[in-house]
């Protein structure tokens, strides 16, 4: 794959906290419209990963970043690079759901307002449209005024992957968005992440790796803060180069 | 044995805890004893509502000192709130987590400071300070509420700072990946969730302000007239029972005890509304 089409182009990323390296030089081209599954055990860095590419570790007192991320040729972390905008280009979705205190209508329209969205009708288009994104419009039609911390945990997390959808990102950012979720809520957010990829890039990062092999287009295996390899998912999980995957694929260890 | 060692430690610490409860029940048992009988003979009207304080000529009324308790009240959360509320978000939200460790134990010092200092610093520069620039006898509701206001900071902002504490940090990460800036990720998600223990906090607050004595009498100016205005001169509930308790008697000190009933009223409200807003938090989820 040639740098001209990738959306995102990642080489040579550190992410030090205070002394520890996270994250050991991980160099790698991200497609447009693709699905790319991360796999790896605990501890792995996929999510300090993650992570880095909407510079949300900054968060974290101490944090440093090595090597350079582009988004559409772009230096994420150049120092013009302003991460409230790369935020809103670069939706995430946490492995906990993350209602905001307030309704399923306004949690929705929350990002869409910052970004000075104030029309009743644009705003009303909007959450329908992202809801039904999210296979959720259907659930919750009746009832857009109530507090989203009454939904089960299942419809939660749709409600925050409609509400990334309603920001019209580029990217997707997907911490295991589905460790807390059951069979069904899981098939329910894979289904819609299979309806999106037409039109955004994914990045998913996973423990479960039967949905690495579902969902993704390509697939990542992470150990100990270092990228082993990467490559179509069905190479991957069939013939990988590395034996460290190989063995955590066939479930030898992790 | 060993159960019996259990049995008794488990009675008196039952002991221990009724113990606090018995005392709340004795001093509302005697205040009430006292004043009910003085409210029955002189009318709930004429104490509550008429404006003539005269013991002396069988007068009793403590209209002008209800008032003057609600606006020194309300003029110290004016002052207080906003600084407790500010600064309980400014520690948890914007400076590094070394700083808070310094200057929240630090804030908290000041409840520890006796209320006579208050009195003193009220006394030798602010109410000549306003006497100066803003007019009037200097000793006003503004200058009680001023330092008020500074007496119940650490009430609020160390309990905002708890309520905000304990917002999940998901929370904050999720407005920000959103594209919310920090300050908006703060008023827009994290103060709203942390709204009904801010809101306890303040009301404790309140509940202080109106039962603090010493610090008022010394600055307040004790002049017993509803205020017109905050620069006037006032005499709260609480300053009244405290000035005349030492020579009252008879009916004049019934008036007091029933003085007390009407302030030990005020504060059981704002307790109940402030414990209201913090169920309100736990069971919210």
């Amino acid at each position: 794959m040639n740098d001209a089409q990738a959306k995102l182009t990642v080489r040579g990323l550190k992410v030090f906290f205070g002394q520890f390296l996270a994250l050991r030089g991980v160099t790698m081209d991200i497609a447009a419209n693709e699905v790319l599954g991360i796999i790896g055990p605990a501890g792995s860095s996929k999510t300090t990963f993650l992570r880095a590419l909407n510079r949300l570790n900054e968060l974290t007192p101490g944090t440093r970043v090595e090597g350079t991320v582009l988004l559409d040729g772009e230096d994420i972390y150049h120092p013009a690079c302003d991460p409230v905008m790369l935020r809103k280009r670069a939706g995430m979705l946490f492995a906990l759901p993350v209602p905001l205190p307030m309704s399923i209508y306004d949690n929705i329209v929350y990002g869409v307002r910052l970004c000075g969205v104030r029309t009743r009708a644009r705003l009303d288009e909007l959450v329908e449209q992202s809801l039904k994104a999210a296979f959720l419009w259907d659930e919750v039609k009746d009832r857009l005024r109530t507090s989203a911390l009454r939904l089960s945990g299942g419809q939660q997390q749709r409600l925050c992957l409609a509400r990334v959808l309603a920001m019209e990102p580029e990217l997707i950012l997907l911490d295991e968005p589905c460790s807390g979720l059951d069979p069904i809520s899981t098939a329910r957010i894979e289904e819609a992440l299979t309806a999106l990829k037409a039109r955004y890039t994914i990045i998913l990062v996973t423990n479960n790796t039967k949905q690495a092999a579902r969902v993704a287009d390509r697939t990542a295996f992470f150990l100990m803060g270092e990228l082993i390899e990467y490559g179509p998912t069905n190479q991957l999980f069939t013939t990988p180069h590395d034996s460290r995957t190989d063995d955590y694929v066939t479930g030898r260890f992790g | 044995m060993r159960l019996n060692t259990e049995t008794i430690v488990e009675k008196a610490l039952l002991l221990v805890a009724l113990s606090a409860l018995m005392s709340l029940l004795l001093i509302a048992v005697f205040i009430f004893k006292e004043g009910v009988p003085f409210m029955v003979k002189v009318g709930p009207g004429a104490f509550l509502f008429s404006s003539e304080w005269e013991p002396q000529n069988g007068l009793y009324g403590i209209f002008p000192m209800i008032i003057a308790s609600i606006w020194v009240t309300l003029g110290a959360m004016l002052v207080g709130a906003p600084l407790g509320i500010a600064g309980a978000v400014f520690l948890n939200e914007f400076v590094p987590r070394g700083v808070m460790r310094v200057v929240k134990p630090a804030i908290e010092l000041l409840a520890g400071i006796p209320s006579v200092v208050y009195g003193f610093i009220g006394v030798m520069v602010l109410a000549p300070l306003i006497r100066a620039h803003l007019g009037g006898p200097g000793l006003s509701v503004l200058a009680a509420a001023v330092i008020l206001g500074v007496m119940i900071l650490p009430t609020v902002m160390s309990i905002a700072t708890d309520a905000i504490n304990a917002v999940p940090n998901s929370y904050r990460e999720g407005a920000l990946a959103l594209g919310a800036t920090r300050w908006q990720a703060v008023h827009m998600v994290v103060v709203k969730a942390a709204r009904s223990g801010i809101i306890a906090g303040v009301i404790l607050g309140m509940g202080r302000a109106i039962g603090e004595t010493m610090a008022v009498i010394m600055v307040a100016g004790n002049a017993v007239r509803a205020p017109g205005s905050p620069l006037d001169s006032v005499r709260t509930l609480t300053a009244n029972i405290a000035l005349e308790m030492g020579y009252a008697s008879g009916m004049h000190r019934q008036a007091l005890f029933a003085t007390g009933i009407v302030l030990f009223l005020f504060i059981m409200v704002l307790n109940s509304i402030a414990m209201a807003a913090m169920r309100t938090r736990a069971g919210g989820r």
